[in-house]
């Protein structure tokens, strides 16, 4: 295979996933979002949760995004350090980007700052957004994608508090986040929640966290259990879908943490709507590709 | 007008103050008829800029909507997907909008502050969400869009017209008389909010 054709193989293969991650939600938050209804019982709540899947079928039965605010597309590389096609990967996915925006076709959301203009085809300085880290001797590469709405970026908050708040302060932090923007970003949400040395590392790894599957646990015991009581607590606040009242107001809640410097206690909070639209491909050099956030698709979608 | 068929509440465009003012929070309402959508930039260029309509919006329903846009190839546009966006965005400047523009309906997502409640109130208009995130089930309830205004917005910002048919459900949130739905469940929200942070500070110590 030459070059080229390797490139448009990336390039087609990621157009089409960004193409059927618009129209289909992943399959970890399709079956949180049943058991949620499942044990609703608010006539009022049930009734969302049924247009929600009405909503659903009727997008893949029309190949269309199932929301009109397909996001901003923001990208995770988990690069192999000798995966062959690594210098080309900005690019393609760039292009794939826009491909995805006449095909889809995807709203262009994309607006420069400063000079105030819409670029019409969702990319512009900085855009994608694109995260990268290298795995050192290994030849694959895994690339996640997530259509960022604007409606569960705007609660997205971070902040570096004092150590001796503790850990009652991050859980301050969060619930009043949800308390005053929850309501209006598209509940049950996910949540996902970054602990660290500032705003930076904060913000970054609370984005990493909307990436792990729903129903996930932080393989620290410590992480895991706080998890587990910010979700049952959350819940507890009986936001409900649509922010209208009702049993569940998260799919979940993510931590992801790291060290931090002795005097700070950064937190940093984002959240994805019910529409949680994100995928995850993994290539292997030779570009065979596996999913295993979509079992629905095959490329020819 | 006001109907109620098979135990539905559907109203159609343009809607008379009296119409307006029978509806309750809480109600649940399906609306017919011509709208309109608008967010942050329509009401930029109404409020702030002094620019005026392209359309006589009195009576009418404004939603707070950037919807998917494809052209056909007869030239004329078709809804691909449609769903209400993030109404306190609007908030600032919602009151004089509604006071300047006669709108008497606005549909959004999530609730709306105290200005806007006031000019509800004042002006006899009230605000509706629509469940949002399920762009195509709305879609199939937009029949035609009729007119595409201000345009170099862009497709989420422009003004676009549209006949709809059944648009809903649309659940009552702030009414005429300036009661405030999603205000009321945010204090009992910020209610369990306060109980459930000692909660699980108090479940916490002991393991960190």
């Amino acid at each position: 295979m030459t070059v080229k054709e390797k490139q448009k193989i990336i390039n087609d293969t990621i157009a089409a996933f960004i193409n059927y991650i618009a129209v289909h939600l992943p399959d970890d938050v399709v079956s949180r979002l049943e058991e949620l209804r499942a044990a609703e019982n608010d006539p009022a709540a049930l009734s969302i949760y049924d247009m929600m899947f009405e909503n659903m079928r009727l997008a893949a039965e029309l190949n269309r995004p199932s929301c009109q605010d397909t996001g901003f597309v923001q990208f995770r590389i988990e690069c192999g350090s000798r995966f062959p096609m690594i210098h080309y990967l900005e690019d393609l996915l760039r292009n794939a980007v826009i491909k995805a925006t006449h095909e889809t076709p995807l709203r262009p959301n994309a607006v420069e700052t400063f000079d105030e203009y819409n670029t019409g085809d969702n990319t512009g300085t900085g855009a994608p957004s694109i995260s990268w880290s290298i795995i050192p001797d290994w030849d694959g590469c895994a690339i996640s994608t997530y259509l960022a709405g604007g409606g569960c970026s705007l609660p997205g908050h971070a902040a570096v508090l004092m150590p001796g708040e503790g850990y009652e302060g991050v859980v301050k932090f969060v619930l009043d986040r949800i308390a005053e923007y929850g309501p209006n970003a598209c509940p049950p949400l996910l949540v996902g929640v970054g602990i660290a040395n500032s705003v930076d590392t904060a913000a970054q790894l609370s984005k990493k966290a909307l990436f792990r599957p729903v129903g996930s646990h932080s393989p620290n015991a410590k992480a895991a259990e706080m998890e587990q009581l910010l979700e049952d607590g959350i819940n507890a606040m009986g936001i409900g879908p649509q922010g209208m009242g009702g049993k569940a107001s998260v799919m979940g809640v993510n931590i992801e943490s790291a060290a931090r410097h002795t005097a700070t206690l950064g937190v940093g909070v984002s959240f994805g709507c019910w529409t949680h639209r994100r995928g995850k491909i993994v290539f292997d050099r030779d570009l065979n590709f596996t999913t295993d956030t979509h079992s629905g698709f095959t490329i020819g979608q | 007008m006001k109907k109620i068929i098979n135990g539905k509440t559907i109203l159609t465009a343009p809607f008379t103050e009296e119409d307006i003012r029978t509806l309750h929070a809480g109600d649940v309402i399906y609306i017919d008829g011509e709208i309109v959508t608008g967010r942050d930039d329509v009401h930029i260029r109404v409020i702030k800029e002094g620019m005026t309509l392209p359309v006589d919006i009195r009576g009418m329903a404004l939603m707070h909507a950037g919807p998917i846009v494809a052209g056909t190839d007869e030239g004329r546009f078709r809804v691909i997907a449609i769903g209400p966006t993030t109404s306190m965005r609007m908030e600032k400047l919602e009151y004089d909008f509604i006071k300047q523009t006669g709108v008497r309906l606005i549909i959004g997502k999530g609730g709306m502050g105290s200005r806007t409640a006031e000019a509800c109130r004042e002006f006899g208009a009230v605000h509706c969400v629509l469940p949002a995130g399920n762009a195509v089930v709305t879609a199939s309830c937009v029949e035609e869009i009729t007119g595409a205004e201000w345009l170099d917005l862009g497709m989420a910002e422009a003004l676009w017209r549209m006949r709809v048919k059944g648009l809903g459900p649309l659940i009552v949130t702030i009414d005429s008389s300036g009661r405030n739905l999603f205000e009321e469940k945010k204090q009992e929200y910020k209610k369990r909010r306060d109980e459930q942070i000692e909660e699980i500070s108090r479940r916490l110590g002991p393991l960190l």
